[in-house]
């Protein structure tokens, strides 16, 4: 066995180090989806009448779709019915610090490394902690409401700003959308809510963590996300969770709205559990990200998968205003018999507009990974800009790795360049690495961390920290 | 009716005017074709490999077909169509049918050069040995060819032996006063080390419309090298889908050039295979189009065994209200080690009607390989334009220099000098420019 084999044997054999289940008394309704389950949650939530009407209006629209299979992903079917779409851990109902969060859950956040005293102290960062779907914790709220950033859970924005959620609810991702998007609309219990006031620089980064703990239960949130005219936010998002062995279902909304002149950042780090080393369990990520630039605005969007055993995933830009810009940085990594199709959309409708996608692939094992991403230069944007590029690695030669790019030009001064390739780590690159007294495992790291550092460079400093730890705890053994 | 109801329903009549002259393999073959159409149907834009070009104008029309069309046809009509100043054989169609007195057939030793259905009763074994092996028998327009196609090109290399002179292979409609469907079908057999280049056109003189579904088989063998030249400049009411499959052994050539400057809805598929190792495909493309026109290629490079090589280069020049498709896919399959594929699509848009659509596909099951694939849309450069106009180019003959530029690396595999100049004086009209490159 060659030293490279030895690697690749390690990094099959790499298990997910967060698989553990926090023991928390939920409160969990009956299993199965109806107009009834949706009622239910409309009133256990004390929602306003306008919401259960557009929960409904959801549900009628989920019904008349079907489940798109143009992905290339091979999977059984969820069985939706057999999902309780309501799950709450019982917690104090007014929290003022972190003394009176649940110890246990505490515990469960320390394990992942991002203890709220720790995070609080050393980083400076306000974070929403979302435990199946209600978030529990907020910090440095009251910091933030000096500035009259509105940050907090969408429930809660709901009942104190729903003038804002009315708003802008659905106006990027409408309900009918897609099939796992009209289902989030109609079933979604919890998410986050962000609204920054105009000319407004966020001070922090802001970030939640969601964790899918109850077994057998989806999760399903709702993230709004509103930068008024000429503001900035950062905004980080994490996800982690436990071993289970029946798939789960995680089918999350994301609406950016950049008014004139805003700039909104959004970076993900997703580890959602990828199922064993024979591809039993692990998530479902079919997940709708969409954001709008108003005129001369900006949305970048930076993702790290290295999780969930079936990723289905595209966050997209609108690029309506004159001048406005896209960016879309992503690294997906898969590993043993995970699968990802995942990639962006671009869309130029105002003058001037500029997109850039930078996507890179690894896969190793016998994990296949996909990037599909559409350009559409339309009619009336003049002079419109894309650069795509997209690498994919391959590891050992179980693997697979396919490009679905779509490029539709209909304006004659649109720039597009796209770009792809495929390649193994040279062994001109590694011998390189060898004749300087670096060991082979070394010197996959050097590379693979020298591939990605295009979109690495793009997070926030906390999270390239933890999103370099994640890929070296998915290809464990290959990355220094 | 619809055409394709048509289609379906006039098989049974146009097979028993066939019975007793077509052996029960062939019959059966038919009988099989029209049953993948009946199943599929005409290919629609909710087919994804169809989702930019829809078939609905040009099935809509009403055509004529398996009924008797005038065969008279003048000469110099022909030769219009044909390279000329160079000796060649020729198999020239008219309406369908093959026509002995314009063309210039060959029966030697070492190959011969025939029309399909004459070759088929001479030479039925070598004809089932290959005829319906190498095109994929699920798509619907194979079906439908393989269900009424009767006429084509028919070209045997034998093993070693060298074509001598450029085949060229022409399929005119004449008839003006019906609307015409074809199904033209050609047949091209390399053996091992066997060489052969082929021109080949499709050109209706008539108004009337005209929708033509072709299918190409080439078998390419061990160290053999075929080139196969489509020019497509065609008029504004006729159509083509022409499906070319290609199958190639162990170290051998096999280039496929396509030249598109008209014609309502032309459709290429390309689809190349190879079967034994260290064999190189070559595809490159010139689009140059104006009016309404739309050209679809379709490529997809099947790497099932390693050491192979593909090249992929088309340019296309949109103009008024023309559109542009372009998917091109390359498959590693998982042995296909070493393979090397490269892919490169660049598009010039020159008005605001024009559009274009391109979808560059890698699907890799193979870590070792070098597989990459580039795609532009853009514009001429203004500074070169600048620098051309300040040493005194005008502005348009500095745009189609440039242009040719752009266009003139998809020429640079053609060898016969005839041939080259011919169509580099093609391309230099349809750009309006005078290139004194002779």
């Amino acid at each position: 066995m060659t030293e490279e084999d030895k690697l690749l044997e390690e990094v099959t054999s790499a298990e997910y180090k967060y698989g553990f289940v926090t023991d928390i008394e939920s409160d969990t309704i009956k299993n199965g989806l109806n107009e009834d389950v949706i009622r239910l949650i409309s009133s256990k939530k004390n929602e306003p009448e306008w919401l259960l009407e557009w929960r409904l209006e959801g549900l009628k629209k989920f019904q008349q779709l079907v489940e798109p299979e143009w992905a290339n992903v091979h999977y059984k079917k969820p069985d939706l019915q057999s999902i309780s779409y309501y799950s709450a851990p019982k917690a104090k109902k007014t929290l003022n610090s972190l003394d009176e969060v649940d110890p246990e859950l505490l515990k469960t956040f320390e394990k992942l490394g991002i203890s709220l005293d720790e995070q609080k102290m050393l980083t400076g960062v306000a974070v929403d902690i979302i435990v199946d779907s209600v978030s529990v914790a907020t910090s440095f709220k009251e910091k933030l409401g000096e500035l009259g950033i509105i940050f907090c859970s969408i429930s809660e924005a709901i009942q104190e700003h729903p003038e804002l959620v009315r708003k802008y609810l659905g106006t990027v991702v409408p309900q009918s959308d897609n099939y796992y998007a009209a289902l989030n609309s109609a079933v979604f219990t919890d998410g986050s809510f962000c609204y920054i006031p105009k000319g407004t620089r966020c001070p922090m980064e802001l970030s939640t963590y969601f964790r899918i703990n109850q077994a057998g239960t989806g999760q399903f949130e709702r993230t709004l996300l509103i930068a008024d005219k000429g503001s900035y936010v950062s905004y980080l998002e994490g996800c982690t969770a436990p071993s289970r062995d029946e798939n789960q279902l995680h089918a999350a909304v994301v609406e950016l709205i950049a008014m004139d002149e805003a700039e909104i950042k959004y970076s993900t780090v997703q580890n959602w559990y990828p199922g064993n080393k024979e591809g039993v369990g692990g998530v479902f990520n079919f997940v709708t990200k969409r954001g709008i630039c108003h005129e001369s605005a900006k949305i970048s969007w930076t993702q790290v998968e290295t999780g969930s055993a079936v990723t289905w995933k595209y966050p997209s830009c609108i690029l309506k205003g004159d001048n406005s810009i896209g960016e879309f940085f992503s690294v997906a990594v898969t590993n043993n018999f995970q699968q990802a199709d995942t990639g962006t959309k671009m869309i130029h409708i105002g003058k001037n507009t500029k997109s850039t996608i930078i996507s890179k692939g690894i896969a190793a094992g016998e994990s296949n990974s996909s990037y599909r991403g559409l350009v559409k230069i339309m009619k009336g944007a003049e002079n419109a800009r894309n650069f795509s590029q997209c690498d994919s690695l391959l590891m050992g030669d179980k693997s697979g790795s396919h490009t679905f790019p779509y490029i539709e030009v209909k304006n004659k001064t649109a720039r597009i360049e796209h770009e792809a390739t495929t390649s193994k780590i040279g062994e001109d690159q590694l011998f390189y690495c060898n004749q300087r007294g670096i060991s082979t495992d070394a010197a996959i790291g050097l590379i693979v961390n020298g591939y990605c550092k295009d979109v690495l460079n793009q997070l926030p400093m906390e999270f390239a920290v933890e999103a370099q730890k994640l890929l070296s705890l998915s290809l464990e053994g290959s990355v220094g | 009716m619809k055409l394709q109801d048509k289609l379906i329903n006039s098989f049974e009549k146009f097979g028993q005017s066939l019975s007793g002259s077509e052996t029960d393999s062939l019959r059966k073959m038919r009988t099989e074709g029209i049953e993948v159409f009946k199943n599929l149907g005409f290919p629609t834009t909710k087919d994804e490999e169809w989702k930019y070009t829809s078939l609905n104008k040009c099935i809509k029309r009403d055509y004529d077909f398996g009924a008797e069309f005038s065969l008279d046809i003048r000469s110099e009509d022909v030769d219009r169509f044909l390279c000329t100043g160079i000796d060649s054989y020729k198999l020239v169609f008219v309406n369908g049918v093959f026509n002995a007195s314009l063309s210039n057939t060959t029966q030697q030793d070492k190959f011969f050069v025939s029309n399909l259905k004459d070759a088929y009763e001479g030479n039925s074994e070598l004809f089932n040995q290959y005829y319906g092996t190498i095109a994929d028998k699920e798509l619907s327009m194979v079906g439908l060819n393989t269900a009424y196609a009767q006429e084509g090109a028919f070209i045997h290399v034998k093993a070693g032996a060298v074509v001598d002179k450029l085949i060229q292979i022409l399929y005119i409609n004449s008839d003006s006063s019906r609307s015409m469907m074809n199904q033209a079908r050609n047949l091209i057999i390399a053996e091992d080390r066997g060489e052969v280049q082929i021109l080949e056109r499709h050109q209706s003189l008539s108004d009337e419309y005209v929708f033509t579904n072709s299918v190409t088989e080439i078998s390419v063998g061990n160290e053999a090298n075929v080139k196969h030249f489509k020019v497509q400049n065609d008029i504004d009411t006729a159509s083509l889908v022409d499906s070319t499959f290609v199958k190639q052994g162990t170290k051998s050539t096999a280039l496929v050039d396509t030249f598109v400057f008209s014609g309502e809805l032309t459709r290429n598929n390309l689809h190349f295979e190879f079967t034994g190792e260290h064999a190189e495909a070559h595809m490159d493309a010139i689009t140059l189009l104006k009016g309404s026109s739309l050209v679809d290629h379709h490529t997809f490079v099947d790497h099932a065994v390693p050491n192979c090589q593909s090249f992929q280069m088309y340019k296309g020049i949109y103009d008024e209200k023309s559109k542009g498709v372009f998917n091109g896919k390359v498959m590693v399959r998982k042995d296909a080690q070493k393979t090397n594929a490269y892919q490169q699509n660049n598009n010039l848009l020159l008005s605001d009607f024009a559009s274009i659509d391109t979808k560059p596909q890698l699907e890799i099951f193979a870590d070792d390989v070098a597989c990459s694939h580039g795609c532009t849309i853009g514009q001429l450069d203004e500074e070169a334009l600048f620098y051309m106009q300040s040493r005194g180019i005008p502005l348009k003959e500095a745009k189609a220099f440039l242009m040719f530029a752009f266009a003139g690396d998809t020429l640079k595999n053609i060898t016969i000098p005839e041939l080259k100049e011919q169509l580099v004086n093609l391309v230099a009209r349809e750009l309006k420019v005078d290139l004194e490159l002779n």
